[in-house]
């Protein structure tokens, strides 16, 4: 006895979807093109042998059950996203086939963007695009594939180019760009056009196996039941009406011209993007470990507001690397326009001995107004209680809330007293510190000195520090 | 037909299986399978061998969406 066709190894034996199911029988409808494209696929693994190897990217649509037939490994990704799964897949397992199974609302509306792109990177997979004209899972919506007047259950009236567009032709939008290696469409119709998809599905998978890069599959396929049609005249539409819009060729073929692509490092070393960062010094530990401290801390909700360019989101960022070095929960969260300078600008700063919920601080019980505008905008937002800064130097108007603590400090004039105009946003900290105490002023200058980046102003900074404190210990607390 | 005949090309088709969709008896090329009047479990009318002139191309083992519904025995 000679060869026997019969259910190909490269799907699992039993179907195990759900309790009741049977389980030797696909989801798929009666005359569905899915199913004979999945047992040419299952029969191309079967033949490559590379079940063990493969990466099986189911869609959203129809096929997004193929996970329960191939037996391989099998991802089902968010909707037209199979491509930049399978860019992760392939790149985090350089030996691996991947498969990027799609129907053309995955492919040609949803995810247009991942596809175009993972075609222009050349990324090492094959796409197996499933072109039936429409939405099918979801009842027979039009898809960007639908031929021009074609009945569907939103083109009632057929569809219009003059207001939709005319049908997209992925195979040969693909094959303009320089990076794919094959791309052919064909279709699942007769016997020929069925051996004709073969070869091409067995091609790509082929040449992926080898080392090649991006292979695309276009396959005409039908859809009875969204077509509202027998299986067997759906085979005709496609003959009759799909094919003359979708011409059947091989559009790209370059397998013979190529290198296998090169196996790329899945990522840098530790030690490589720490370099990169600049963070390759062993980092010093400034404070020791002060467990009272951390357990007597008081949660402190910060916002500082100001000018753009007045050092407030700095003024946060050091704040938060304080409370960070001192062993507490801190987050940092900056809000500004687009603008570099002259905009408006503010930050939002947690230091804590707790896990810090949620990084926005509606209600601080600390506020720094480095300008007019922040007191008047955040000063209905202070806590009762809490404490507002002003800058006194820019700010004119006072502070109208009598539930809390007011301290006008005239940060910018201290700054420039120090030769560092800039530092307004040093004082502002220096000063809420001085007066808060939450902490201590020989921290706050350790932190600069270790820290701060431009060294050539950590003197000055210094300076402004110890004016600020000279300041609110003379004119607040004196 | 008998299970000892077996240089004889044949087709066998898992009647529990069949959606009924017709394709396999449209694209055989030597007409030789047809729509029974069975009902299956799942309500279609399933498709048969007429237990002859099977060439054993194998264009109905393509032609089923199935995955094993059809098996199809080469000489």
């Amino acid at each position: 006895m000679g060869k026997i066709l019969q259910k190909p190894t490269g799907f699992y034996d039993k179907f195990v979807r759900k309790p009741g199911t049977y389980d030797q029988v696909t989801h798929y409808c009666p005359g569905c093109g899915h199913g004979r494209i999945h047992k040419l696929i299952a029969e191309a693994m079967q033949n490559l042998e590379i079940g063990d190897q493969t990466v099986f990217i189911s869609p959203v649509g129809c096929s997004v059950f193929a996970y329960y037939y191939f037996d391989c490994g099998n991802i089902q990704s968010a909707h037209g996203r199979a491509p930049a799964v399978g860019t992760g897949v392939a790149r985090s397992n350089p030996h691996a086939i991947t498969i990027s199974y799609q129907g053309d609302g995955d492919l040609g509306a949803i995810g247009t963007s991942e596809i175009i792109h993972a075609a222009n990177r050349g990324e090492r997979m094959t796409i197996i695009f499933v072109n039936n004209g429409i939405y099918g899972m979801t009842g027979g919506q039009m898809a960007p594939t639908t031929l021009p007047g074609q009945i569907t259950s939103t083109t009632p009236y057929g569809r219009d180019a003059a207001t939709t567009g005319l049908p997209m032709k992925m195979c040969e939008i693909i094959s303009q760009l320089d990076a794919p290696v094959y791309v052919e469409r064909t279709a699942v119709t007769d016997a020929k056009g069925i051996m004709k998809t073969k070869r091409a599905i067995t091609k790509a998978l082929k040449s992926q196996k080898e080392g090649y890069g991006f292979s695309f599959v276009e396959i005409l396929s039908a859809c009875p039941i969204g077509w509202k049609m027998s299986a067997n005249d759906s085979i005709k539409r496609i003959e009759e009406e799909m094919i003359p819009y979708f011409p059947l060729k091989t559009f790209k073929d370059e397998i013979a011209d190529r290198t296998p692509r090169p196996v790329v490092p899945v990522a840098p070393s530790q030690e490589d993007v720490l370099k990169a960062l600049g963070h390759d010094q062993k980092e010093e530990i400034l404070f020791k470990n002060d467990k009272k401290f951390i357990d007597d801390f008081t949660t402190q909700k910060v916002r500082i507001a100001g000018f753009g360019g007045q050092g407030v989101l700095m003024a946060g960022t050091t704040l938060g690397m304080l409370g960070m070095e001192l062993g507490l929960d801190v987050t940092w969260l900056p809000s500004y326009g687009p603008e570099m300078r002259g905009g408006t600008a503010n930050c939002h700063v947690v230091l804590s001995n707790k896990e810090v919920g949620s990084p926005v601080v509606e209600s601080p019980n600390v506020l720094i107004a480095m300008n007019e505008p922040s007191l008047v905008e955040f000063e209905p937002s202070v806590t009762p209680g809490g404490l507002v800064i002003v800058n006194s130097s820019v700010v004119v108007g006072k502070c109208k809330r009598s539930d809390v603590t007011v301290l006008e400090i005239p940060m910018t004039e201290i700054a420039d007293s120090c030769g560092l105009k800039a530092a307004a946003n040093m004082a502002s900290i220096s000063a809420y510190l001085a007066f808060s105490k939450v902490i201590e002023k020989d921290q706050l200058v350790t932190l600069i000195k270790a820290k701060f980046k431009k060294k050539s102003l950590i003197e000055q900074n210094v300076a402004v520090i110890e004016a600020a404190y000279k300041y609110v210990s003379d004119h607040v607390r004196g | 037909m008998t299970n000892d005949d077996k240089d004889i090309p044949r087709v066998e088709i898992i009647p529990e299986e069949c959606k009924g969709c017709e394709l396999c008896v449209t694209q055989c090329p030597k007409d030789c399978l047809y729509m029974s009047d069975k009902i299956n479990q799942f309500g279609y009318n399933v498709a048969c061998y007429t237990g002859e002139s099977c060439t054993g191309c194998g264009i109905c083992f393509y032609a089923c969406p199935e995955p094993g519904t059809i098996k199809v025995f080469k000489k």
